[in-house]
C-alpha cells in the first residue's frame, strides 16, 4: 500500500512538474540565483582563505644574530624554537647566503653593491626565520624569544643583534584586526544575502501554490488525505532543487574558467576552475542539500495553510 | 443518517447566516433546498462538507458529530460524500480520466479498480469519448458531468450538489438532473440546491425552503415557493 502510495505520489509530482512549466520554470530560476549567491560565497571563501594564506606565509619573527654568532650557537636556539607549540616552522639563513640574497636583490643598483665590495668584508649576520601557526601568535613567540628568563637564546643573547617582530608589530596586528573583520563581516554578509534569496524562494513557492489553492480544497474534498496532496508538491520541489543545482553548476563552470583567466595574476597563481573541479562533488551535494531544503520547507509552509479545512 | 440539531451560523462581523435550523434527511432521499440568493443554502452545504462550522448546534452523520471529526476520520467521513459544485472544481491540469481516478487514488483503491471503474462511470455519464481531454477542452455540460463522475466513483452514501445546474443550458440542465436522479434511484442520498423552479417542480420530490437563514417550508412531495 504504502509503494502505491509513493508510487502515485512520485507521478503526480513529476506530472504536475511538466504540465506546470511556466510555474516550474519560475520556481527554477529563482532558486538558481539563491543556489549561484550560495556558490559564489563559497567561492569567494576560497579565494580569501587563498590570498590570506599567502599573506600570512610572508610574515614571520625574524631574529638577527651579529657577525660573531657561531652556527652551533644559532643551531641550538633553533632547536628550542622548534620545540615551541606556537612555532610552525624554523628557517636558518646563513651569513653567505644573506649576502648572496642582498646582492642579488640590489643587482642593478651598482652604487649600493661598489659600498658593499669596499667594505671587504660580509657585513650580514646569519638570522631565524620563524614561522607561527597562526597569525594571532606571533607576539607571544616574540615575547618569548626577547625573553631573558624564556632561556630560549640560551649562551646566544648575547649573539642577538634583534629581533624585527617589532617593527612587523603594527602589519600584523592590522593583519590580525582585517582577518577577525572580514571573517565577521562575511559571515553575517553571507547570512543575510543567504537569508534574503530565502525569502524571495519561499515567496515565488508560496505564489506558485497560491494558484493551486482552489485544487488543494477540491482534494480535501474529495476526501485525499494531507500526505497525499502535500506529496506531489514535494516531489516538484525536489525536482525543482535538482535543476537549479544542475543549471547553476552549468553556469559556474565556463564562469570560473573566464575568471581564473582573469585573475590568474591578481590571486597569486590561484586557478578558481580547478578549484571548483576538485571541490565539484562537494559543491553539488552542498547545492543539493540547500535547495531541497529550501524547496521542501516552502512548499511544506505554502501547502499548509490551505490544508487547513 | 444526516441531522441537523438546532444549527446556527454567525460570521465574525456579526453577520447571521443560518438560525436554528434543525431538519434530517433519510438515506435514499432526493431533497432540494431551495431560496433566494442569501438564504443561507449555500451556507448550509458548507457545513455539510465540513468547510466551515457552526456558531451553535450541531450536525451529525449516523450520529457523530462531523465538526469533531479529525485527520483520518474527517477524511473518511469526505470520502463517504461525493460533492457537485456549480463551477465545477476540477482539477485545471488533470484530464477528465485523472480527475476521477484522483478520488479513487486518494481513497486507497487499488490500480486494477481504478483503470476498470474510472471508464465504466465517464460511459455512465456519457464521455467516455472525451476522458482523456484535458478541463479547458470541454464544454460546461461536459466539465459538469466529469464532475458528477467523480463525486460518485466511490460510491459515497451521498451526493451534495451545490447549484449544479447554474452555469448551465437548459438541455446540459436536464441532462445532469436526468444522471442526478438516476444515481438516487440506485440508492445514494442526493441534495441539491438550486435556484432553477423547473427542475424542483418536474422532480417532485422533498422541497426545503430558505429565507434569511431559517427554513420556512419542508415538504414532503413540494414546488418551488417563494
Amino acid at each position: 500500500m504504502k509503494t502505491t502510495l509513493t508510487r502515485r505520489i512520485v507521478t503526480a509530482g513529476l506530472r504536475g512538474f511538466y504540465r506546470n512549466r511556466t510555474v516550474s520554470l519560475s520556481s527554477i530560476f529563482i532558486l538558481t540565483i539563491t543556489l549561484s549567491i550560495i556558490t559564489a560565497f563559497y567561492l569567494f571563501h576560497a579565494i580569501f582563505a587563498y590570498t590570506l594564506d599567502q599573506v600570512t606565509e610572508k610574515v614571520d619573527v625574524r631574529i638577527y644574530f651579529t657577525t660573531d654568532a657561531t652556527e652551533e650557537q644559532i643551531g641550538d636556539v633553533k632547536a628550542r624554537l622548534m620545540g615551541l607549540p606556537q612555532v610552525k616552522s624554523v628557517t636558518y639563513t646563513s651569513r653567505d647566503q644573506a649576502l648572496t640574497e642582498f646582492r642579488e636583490k640590489h643587482i642593478g643598483d651598482q652604487l649600493t653593491i661598489q659600498a658593499l665590495d669596499e667594505l671587504g668584508t660580509n657585513p650580514f649576520g646569519a638570522s631565524l626565520s620563524v614561522v607561527a601557526k597562526d597569525t594571532s601568535q606571533y607576539q607571544a613567540i616574540a615575547e618569548q624569544v626577547s625573553s631573558p628568563d624564556s632561556g630560549l637564546l640560551g649562551g646566544a643573547s648575547g649573539s642577538v643583534d634583534k629581533i624585527n617582530y617589532y617593527q612587523l608589530k603594527d602589519s600584523i596586528d592590522k593583519l590580525n584586526n582585517i582577518i577577525g573583520w572580514t571573517n565577521t563581516v562575511g559571515f553575517w554578509l553571507s547570512m543575510i544575502f543567504i537569508l534574503m534569496s530565502c525569502m524571495i524562494v519561499y515567496n515565488t513557492i508560496r505564489l506558485a501554490i497560491f494558484v493551486y489553492r482552489d485544487e488543494i480544497a477540491v482534494m480535501k474534498l474529495v476526501g485525499a488525505s494531507n500526505m497525499f496532496i502535500r506529496g506531489p508538491f514535494i516531489v516538484e520541489a525536489i525536482l525543482y532543487a535538482l535543476s537549479a543545482t544542475v543549471v547553476t553548476l552549468a553556469i559556474f563552470y565556463p564562469a570560473t574558467i573566464w575568471v581564473t583567466k582573469k585573475t590568474v595574476f591578481f590571486f597569486e597563481g590561484m586557478n578558481i576552475n580547478a578549484y571548483f573541479l576538485s571541490h565539484f562533488f562537494e559543491l553539488t551535494g552542498l547545492l543539493l542539500l540547500a535547495g531541497i531544503v529550501l524547496a521542501v520547507i516552502s512548499s511544506l509552509l505554502a501547502v499548509r495553510k490551505y490544508l487547513q479545512i | 443518517m444526516l441531522y441537523f440539531d438546532k444549527v446556527s451560523k454567525e460570521y465574525d462581523n456579526g453577520n447571521k447566516v443560518l438560525e436554528d435550523i434543525s431538519l434530517t434527511i433519510h438515506p435514499g432521499e432526493l431533497v432540494s433546498i431551495v431560496g433566494h440568493s442569501g438564504a443561507g443554502k449555500t451556507t448550509l452545504i458548507k457545513l455539510l462538507l465540513a468547510e466551515e462550522h457552526p456558531t451553535e448546534g450541531k450536525v451529525s452523520f449516523h450520529s457523530e458529530d462531523i465538526h469533531k471529526l479529525k485527520g483520518s476520520g474527517m477524511t473518511n467521513y469526505r470520502r463517504k460524500v461525493g460533492v457537485v459544485f456549480q463551477d465545477f472544481r476540477l482539477i485545471p491540469n488533470k484530464t477528465a480520466y485523472e480527475n476521477v481516478a484522483f478520488a479513487m487514488e486518494a481513497a486507497g483503491k487499488h490500480d486494477e479498480d481504478i483503470m476498470e471503474d474510472v471508464p465504466h462511470v465517464l460511459d455512465l455519464v456519457d464521455l467516455k469519448d472525451k476522458m482523456h481531454h484535458f478541463p479547458h477542452q470541454l464544454s460546461g455540460g461536459e466539465q459538469q458531468r466529469v464532475a458528477i463522475a467523480r463525486a460518485i466513483i466511490n460510491r459515497p452514501e451521498i451526493i451534495i450538489a451545490d447549484e449544479p445546474t447554474g452555469n448551465l443550458d437548459p438541455l446540459n440542465t436536464y441532462d445532469i438532473v436526468q444522471i442526478l436522479k438516476k444515481i438516487n434511484d440506485l440508492g445514494t442520498t442526493v441534495i441539491l440546491t438550486t435556484h432553477n423552479k423547473g427542475i424542483v417542480d418536474n422532480l417532485g420530490r422533498r422541497v426545503i425552503t430558505m429565507e434569511d437563514g431559517r427554513v420556512t417550508r419542508d415538504q414532503k412531495s413540494g414546488k418551488f415557493t417563494m
